[in-house]
């Protein structure tokens, strides 16, 4: 039954994105992304990743759809020229293809318990996480304890490219400042008249909120953690900028206050790092923390998942305003 | 399960290069990004397809779990930040694409090329 399905998700998974590529109509290949995150996520679960499922899901259905959106607003919603080169393309993609396909075969057998993936160091993290750790969810364990180094470098990396955009869409724009406060925000005003969104939106926004802090808090014991928390509370924030409009939602969280966020996040991070140094013993180490080491492991988790999820959604926001706050052409 | 397993390894490869050509064919600026989101969800595809372990589940201890085999934890860690990291870097080409269509008045490739050789 979950090999039916299975194919059946992958099937459907290809197919859009062929929608994807074959379209000319911009609009409708970002709303099929959207689709194809959500069935990529259905694999992923099917797959037993669930954190991975629950990340992508937030990140991929909701947030890069409104991104990709927010960017036609800016540029446009049709691609005009036709495709150049298109035969030499093909071919070259249906050669690599091909050369793929070859390789398949010298894959390991999937789910082959003996495969070269699952005799490194995976299995030392699922003996080892009850002892060092002690929390349920060994993905959580390996992203804030074993593989710190790795997950604080990728939140630097989100705290850039959030920075790079704000660089990039932030002031010199075509409009002046002036001009821009001049002019009444028809566009700001988003879904207000139209009723039924709006009351659903309102219905949803607050339990969206309460779900991401479960996820985040919760996060040691089931699927979930800072990463896919900052994802549902950015998403929480976009769904209500889009019924009540942008001015709204940075009345009731200001820029100065997303930045702050996505500073003080990094900051916890690195700061739990540093934090084991001065307690004598090595950078990111958490289990000075406390007197009891598994104790301290745990502390030292919920502290960097909480710096992780406080600079994520500072940084999805903050891109998120900078979209929307940008004037067209 | 076999089967299953083929099938996993070759949408990955068509999906990898139904990307790929997005990426290199369109002349388009949002496409092409759209082209490389999905070369993206390819590899993530690929890394989950390796941590599954048959009959496993997913890797957390729980009392109706115990003594049951689990999936590799590891890759699904990598792909879980590289989803965000995605994202991120993502937005930061959706912005570079929309000074272009500011400067340039247009988002398609071989526009951009004449006004650069005017």
């Amino acid at each position: 039954m979950t090999v039916l399905f299975g194919i059946f998700l992958l099937t459907l998974v290809v197919i859009t994105a062929l929608g994807i590529v074959h379209t000319k109509n911009l609009f409708v290949a970002v709303m099929l992304l959207g689709i194809f995150s959500l069935l990529i996520a259905a694999n992923f679960f099917l797959l037993d990743a669930a954190d991975v499922a629950l990340t992508e899901a937030a990140v991929g259905a909701g947030i890069s759809t409104v991104l990709f959106l927010g960017a036609l607003a800016l540029t446009s919603e049709r691609e005009r020229a036709a495709t150049p080169h298109r035969w030499l393309s093909l071919a070259v993609v249906v050669s690599a293809t091909l050369v793929v396909l070859y390789a398949t075969f010298d894959k390991p057998t999937f789910g082959d318990p003996n495969a070269p993936v699952h005799q490194h160091v995976g299995p030392w993290y699922l003996e080892k996480t009850p002892e060092y750790v002690d929390i349920p969810n060994v993905v959580t364990a390996v992203l804030g304890t074993f593989r710190g180094y790795d997950t604080l470098g990728e939140v630097f990396v989100v705290f850039t490219a959030g920075i790079g955009v704000l660089f990039l869409l932030s002031g010199g724009g075509p409009a002046s400042p002036t001009e821009r406060r001049a002019r009444p925000a028809e566009s700001a005003i988003g879904l207000r008249d139209d009723l039924i969104p709006r009351v659903v939106a309102r219905l949803l926004v607050p339990f969206i909120l309460l779900f991401g802090l479960y996820v985040q808090f919760h996060g040691e014991y089931g699927p979930g953690g800072g990463f896919q928390a900052g994802a549902l509370i950015a998403a929480a924030f976009i769904l209500y900028a889009l019924v009540e409009g942008e001015g709204r939602t940075l009345e009731a969280l200001p820029r100065k206050a997303l930045m702050a966020l996505t500073v003080a996040g990094a900051l916890l991070y690195g700061g739990v790092g540093l934090a084991g140094i001065v307690l004598g013993s090595e950078f990111l180490d958490y289990s000075v923390l406390a007197s009891n080491p598994v104790k301290g492991q745990q502390i030292g988790i919920i502290l960097i998942e909480l710096g992780v999820g406080m600079t994520v959604t500072g940084v999805l926001l903050s891109i998120f305003h900078a979209f929307a706050a940008r004037e067209q052409t | 399960m076999q089967l299953l397993g083929i099938y996993h390894y070759w949408v990955f490869a068509v999906l990898l290069m139904i990307g790929f050509y997005a990426v290199v064919a369109k002349v388009n600026l949002v496409k092409k990004l759209i082209g490389l989101s999905i070369f993206q969800a390819a590899v993530f595809l690929l890394y989950i397809t390796m941590s599954k372990v048959s009959g496993g589940t997913a890797p957390i201890f729980s009392e109706s779990a115990a003594g049951q085999l689990f999936s590799n934890p590891l890759p699904q860690v990598l792909i879980l930040t590289a989803i965000v990291v995605g994202i991120s870097t993502t937005a930061l080409g959706l912005g570079i694409v929309v000074r272009i269509k500011e400067r340039y008045g247009t988002i398609e490739e071989h526009e951009i090329q004449e006004i650069d050789r005017r």
